[in-house]
């Protein structure tokens, strides 16, 4: 399979309105119409999609990991941002 | 009447089971993975399909026999599919060359039949609808890119689209069967779909600049059960199972 004829691409699927589009996998087409189909051929079988994104992989620009330590550490210790703190009425139920 | 509805039902139900099987010889060897998926899942839309009508084809003819029974127990006479759909997988070019005839047309027959006068085929037919549009754009995409991508890939799918353009003039052909039937508002005028397929062709083919081929002499027969030499060997691995292991149930 050459990578120069037939790229990589994501494939992103939304399952039902109202959720976002979530990373599925990735395959190889020559073109945005053919990864579109081959998106819908191997990742909705199941009736797992209502909408498909398909983007070229190379057009992914992802953080080096080599670096987690200064993008991500420093969050660890603030555990304030988390939104556990609050007293929740029993009638809200669920939020 | 009901025999000329079993024997149209029939014709129907042997086009998509022998799709299907000539579609399912991709399992495990097409081009690449994601290929492979798409052929199968057209594969299985065509079994779904079959299924649907060998039961209502059993149903008219009272005699008992189920989808299974007509589907794996009748000889090569015996089975009414078009020609162009038990051709070979000789080449990927021709599974697509194959597919987009078949497709091209049998989208048309769908959206006729919707309104056939027998609800259980208008039935069918919305169901199949929409799963043959689906295999119409696949393969045509693939005619586009295959016309006009290496010259390798050109001149393998212009081999498979002179080859197989005789099998295309029988999709269209109305014996006395269709005709008493649409004469009642139940059979597509399957002569009628042709300006519309014409175009069809005429369209995608533009598209990647093949010619579409001009020879006007067809073959015939399927409807018959006349068949190329290629039906036997389509049927042996299908039918082997319920030949071997008669009524086995999984």
């Amino acid at each position: 399979m050459s990578e120069q004829h037939t790229p990589l691409w994501e494939v992103f699927i939304r399952s039902r309105n109202g959720m976002s589009h979530r990373h599925a996998g990735s395959i190889h087409a020559a073109d945005a119409e053919m990864a579109l189909q081959a998106a819908r051929d191997v990742y909705t079988r199941r009736g797992e999609g209502l909408s498909i994104w398909v983007v070229p992989s190379a057009a992914i620009i992802a953080s080096d990991p080599s670096e987690k330590d200064m993008m991500f550490e420093p969050t660890g210790d603030k555990i304030y941002r988390h939104p556990t703190f609050y007293e929740i009425p029993e009638e809200v139920g669920n939020m | 009447m009901a025999n000329d509805l079993f024997t149209y039902t029939m014709r129907l139900a042997d086009d998509a089971a022998i799709l299907s099987q000539r579609l399912a010889g991709w399992c495990g060897h097409a081009s690449h993975l994601e290929e492979d998926i798409a052929l199968t899942n057209i594969a299985l839309d065509q079994i779904g399909c079959a299924r649907l009508l060998y039961a209502y084809a059993g149903e008219i003819e009272g005699k008992g026999r189920d989808e299974d029974a007509l589907c794996f127990n009748r000889n090569e006479r015996e089975f009414t599919n078009l020609l162009l759909l038990e051709q070979p997988n000789d080449d990927f070019a021709y599974a697509i060359v194959r597919q987009f005839f078949y497709s091209a047309y049998v989208l048309l027959f769908w959206q006729a039949l919707k309104s056939s006068k027998d609800e259980r085929l208008a039935g069918i037919a919305a169901k199949a609808e929409k799963e043959a549009a689906y295999h119409l754009r696949h393969s045509a995409e693939w005619v586009v890119r295959l016309g006009d991508g290496t010259e390798e890939s050109r001149s393998r799918i212009e081999e498979a689209i002179e080859f197989l353009w005789m099998y295309t003039g029988e999709m269209f052909e109305m014996d006395e069967v269709a005709t008493a039937l649409a004469e009642q508002g139940i059979a597509v005028d399957a002569a009628a779909i042709k300006p519309a397929w014409n175009k069809s062709i005429n369209e995608v083919f533009a598209r990647a600049d093949l010619s579409v081929p001009t020879g006007t002499w067809m073959q015939t027969g399927g409807r018959n059960g006349e068949h190329s030499e290629h039906l036997g060997h389509v049927l042996a691995p299908m039918q082997y199972l319920q030949r071997a292991y008669p009524g086995l149930v999984w």
